[in-house]
């Protein structure tokens, strides 16, 4: 049975984290501060657009993108990034070029390097330590022992439940 | 003369918390009866002498007693009642006054419903919660004393800031703070049940309906702050992972995470030294939000009250209830007897897992909205982390949660089978593949991630039916016992469902308008139409409006669907002369099932001359009126629980029906 029910668990994971997969990309969230005229008209460079300006700060904000922010700067980077795409440059040569230009702060998803590392696996390291000590808990007390758990009941204590029950005694 | 009064009454609070902490502290370690009483009625006494104080501060808002600084700078003789009377914590001196007065009703509910708690537990209780109410009031007096008086006295006020001059946020920081404050109960009993050394049963039972009372209020704040979000910043969105609102998620979550696992210490003996571990944590995440907020260390849209030297002493009483009580767990934790034992597969494992991630979680939103701070402060670096580090982080791990949400419930104490309860969660299965199947071939757009969220959301909502069906034993035996046992069901069970189903509703909202929202940014010519989503929105033109204290072009837009005229739309565009700032009022017009969202932009001259085109954003929004109802699905939820018998606070010992409890285990059997 016990094997039964891990298998069944283990199912079950495997599930979840295809789920967690596919829905690891949506985010809430849908605002914009844009201007007509300045959307591009190829609705795929659009997109991709978009999407690059989710991950850019506007500079002058308090936690802004540029896809939200109606402030001048952040109309101006909107503008550059559209150039860039529209010259051929593919998201990762927009992303350099504008964090050469206005250095790593503008970048909403601080890029993976020796400094953020506790910043992206910090979370994880959290659940897996958590993990640890769940499964260590479970270690200390196996669940055989279960049977052995507390004291047999007293002879009032069986009365009291065939009563509860409605058995006579 | 009031504002006199009402600052002399802060000042007796103050003492008067004093007393309280020394009574409740030292009382039962004297074993004197008398003692420990007597901090019952300093309880109260704080809650008089504070109230008093409020309303000093309240009748200088509304007389708009400018002589008052606090009321000069916040206040305008123009500004209409709601605002006068709201402003009063619409700044920072007032919002620190309200907040202690929240903790001294709070701590004075201990006192009046507290009367089946052992009398040295409820001293100590009261002795912690007097601690952090003297600390507090310390804070108000001596650094953000709202009674403070200005010579001469000005002719009128500088008005409050014009984005806080709105019902949506008037409410949201009494909300708030009822979940802030509202978990230093749960704090105090970790605290007082640390000194005793002492976790049992009966100390989840009392601790719980006050988590539970401060996770509701807690829910209702944030939800107020985000719709408030939605429909006055204009941006149509509700979430921004903001620092700020990551203040007051963290400790939404540590919440959520104690409510379950007091149950486990309630229901079965185990997880109390996690469990007290949890309750100091939900209340020094409470600290460590009011900390960001107040001292306006992190610079957001809600920073405004920015002054570093107040945060500092924040900081100061941050590091002395965390360290003081982490330092008393570390201490005394080792001496908790461990509790019941359980199986992998247990409704006890599945609450471990739910605090698991839930810890989890928090931990990245902490990590998150801390980083940037500390990397800065340690190696100079700047970075932003924002909406795509969260997205990154915090949604695949509190996914798993979701799809394991409908288990929880149905599994049995100690040991279950898990194969059986996966069988009783079939007909939720059937209902979340069918909604994805749906959705999938009828929704345009990124059809997978949008089928498998509404899968998800369905899948919560079902299981919560199946929970109650099963609780029931629905088709397993005749309708009319069936029946029966729903009227038999403990209110607990009936809020566990529904706090459940709401979550679901929320997972729809949050989806649909992820997934569906759409968006179009035109520069109109008043008699000009445009399509959003299923409407049609006409531009009537623009007139000039006047407000008591502001002046706006106010938009008309005619919303038509399918042909039909269902209403209009008027977004204004305000300026407030006085604080000499504008806003943008967006214009929603709301079915439950989805919103059409409109706001004014700025004119522009048009193609030939005199005329005027006018920058209009529109929005549609499908399903996002669920994200609130699923916040109000799940209040109820929690009230619903709070009513029942076994929760209530100050009941008497449980009586049994003869047959309630094999249905309160009924998934069990």
């Amino acid at each position: 049975m016990t094997t039964l029910n891990e298998s069944l668990l283990i199912r079950l994971l495997t599930s979840v984290f295809l789920c967690v997969v596919m829905l690891i990309t949506l985010s809430p969230g849908q605002a914009s501060a844009y201007e007509p005229g300045e959307v591009l008209s190829d609705p795929v460079l659009e997109s991709r657009a978009r999407a690059l300006s989710a991950e850019l700060r506007c500079m002058v904000c308090q936690n802004q993108s540029i896809n939200d922010s109606n402030a001048p700067l952040a109309k101006d980077l909107r503008i550059l990034v559209r150039d860039r795409i529209v010259q051929g440059d593919t998201d990762e040569e927009v992303m350099d070029y504008v964090v050469a230009r206005y250095g790593e702060y503008v970048l909403l998803r601080p890029r993976l390097a020796p400094h953020t590392y506790l910043l992206w696996f910090g979370p994880f390291i959290v659940l897996l330590l958590a993990a640890v000590l769940a499964v260590r808990y479970f270690r200390v007390k196996r669940p055989d022992s279960l049977a052995e758990e507390g004291t047999p009941l007293s002879e009032d204590e069986r009365k009291r439940i065939g009563k509860l029950l409605g058995k006579p005694d | 003369m009031i504002p006199e009064i009402g600052h002399f009454a802060l000042v007796l609070a103050l003492a008067v918390a004093a007393v309280q902490t020394g009574l409740g502290l030292y009382g039962p370690a004297l074993g004197d009866a008398r003692l420990m009483a007597m901090t019952s009625r300093a309880a109260s006494l704080q809650v008089i002498l504070l109230s008093v104080s409020f309303a000093a501060l309240t009748y200088a808002f509304v007389v708009s007693d400018f002589s008052v600084i606090n009321v000069y700078e916040n206040s305008h003789s123009a500004k209409p009642m709601l605002y006068k009377i709201t402003g009063v914590w619409g700044n920072h001196e007032g919002t620190m006054l309200l907040w202690i007065l929240i903790l001294a009703i709070f701590g004075a509910s201990v006192a009046g419903f507290g009367t089946n708690l052992p009398d040295s537990l409820k001293a100590r209780v009261l002795g912690v919660q007097g601690l952090i109410g003297a600390v507090f009031t310390l804070f108000v007096v001596l650094a953000s004393n709202p009674f403070i008086r200005l010579s001469p006295t000005p002719i009128n006020g500088t008005d409050l800031n014009p984005l806080l001059q709105d019902p949506g946020l008037a409410f949201h920081p009494p909300f708030l703070y009822g979940g802030y404050v509202g978990l230093s109960v749960a704090f105090s009993f970790a605290a007082a049940a640390l000194i005793e050394g002492r976790v049992d049963a009966a100390w989840a039972r009392w601790v719980r309906p006050w988590a539970l009372a401060a996770w509701a209020s807690l829910t209702v704040g944030i939800a107020l702050g985000s719709w408030w979000a939605y429909y006055e910043l204009g941006w149509g969105g509700y979430w921004f992972w903001d620092p700020v609102e990551n203040a007051s998620l963290m400790p939404w979550l540590a919440a959520t995470a104690l409510l379950h696992s007091a149950i486990v210490v309630e229901r079965r003996g185990a997880l109390k030294s996690w469990t007290v571990l949890l309750a100091i944590l939900a209340f020094s995440l409470s600290l460590l939000g009011t900390f960001l907020v107040r001292s306006g260390v992190l610079t957001s849209v809600h920073a405004f009250a920015v002054d570093p030297e107040r945060g500092l002493f924040i900081l100061g009483i941050l590091i002395f209830f965390i360290g003081g009580a982490l330092a008393l767990y570390a201490w005394r934790a080792p001496t908790l007897k461990l509790g019941g034992l359980f199986a992998p597969v247990s409704r006890e494992s599945a609450l471990v897992v739910n605090n698991l991630l839930l810890t989890a979680s928090t931990a990245a939103v902490l990590i998150g909205t801390l980083y940037p701070l500390v990397l800065e402060g340690v190696t100079g670096e700047n970075i932003s982390v924002g909406p795509p580090f969260f997205n990154s982080t915090f949604v695949p791990i509190i996914l798993p949660l979701l799809l394991l949400v409908p288990f929880g419930p149905m599994l049995a104490w100690k040991r279950a089978d898990a194969l059986a309860t996966a069988q009783r969660l079939y007909a939720a299965a059937i209902a979340a593949l069918v909604v994805g199947l749906i959705a999938l071939f009828v929704i345009e757009g990124s059809p997978i991630l949008a089928a498998a969220g509404l899968a998800i959301a369905t899948w919560l909502v079902a299981g919560a039916f199946v929970e109650i069906a099963e609780r029931v034993k629905l088709w397993r035996g005749p309708f009319a016992q069936s029946m029966n046992r729903l009227k038999g069901l403990p209110r607990s069970a009936w809020g566990t469902a529904i706090a459940h189903a709401g979550v679901g509703v929320l997972v729809f909202g949050v989806v649909g308008v992820t997934a569906g929202a759409q968006e179009r940014v035109v520069l109109m010519q008043a008699g000009e139409r445009i399509e959003i989503g299923p409407y049609e929105l006409t531009f009537e033109g623009v007139s000039l409006a006047s407000g008591p204290n502001y002046e706006a072009d106010r938009g008309s837009f005619t919303v038509r669907r399918g042909g039909e005229t269902v209403g209009m739309l008027t977004p204004e565009k305000r300026f407030y002369p006085v604080a000499r700032m504008p806003t943008t009022e967006a214009a929603i017009r709301t079915t439950i099932l989805d919103d059409v969202y409109v706001v004014l932009g700025d004119p522009q001259p048009g193609a030939s001359a005199g005329q005027t085109q006018w920058i209009v954003r529109a929005y549609h929004n499908p399903l996002q009126p669920l994200v609130w109802v699923g916040c109000i699905v799940m209040v109820l939820g929690s009230i619903i629980s709070l009513s029942d018998r076994r929760l209530r606070v100050g009941a008497p010992a449980r009586k049994k029906p003869a047959n309630s409890t094999p249905i309160v285990d009924g998934a069990s059997a």
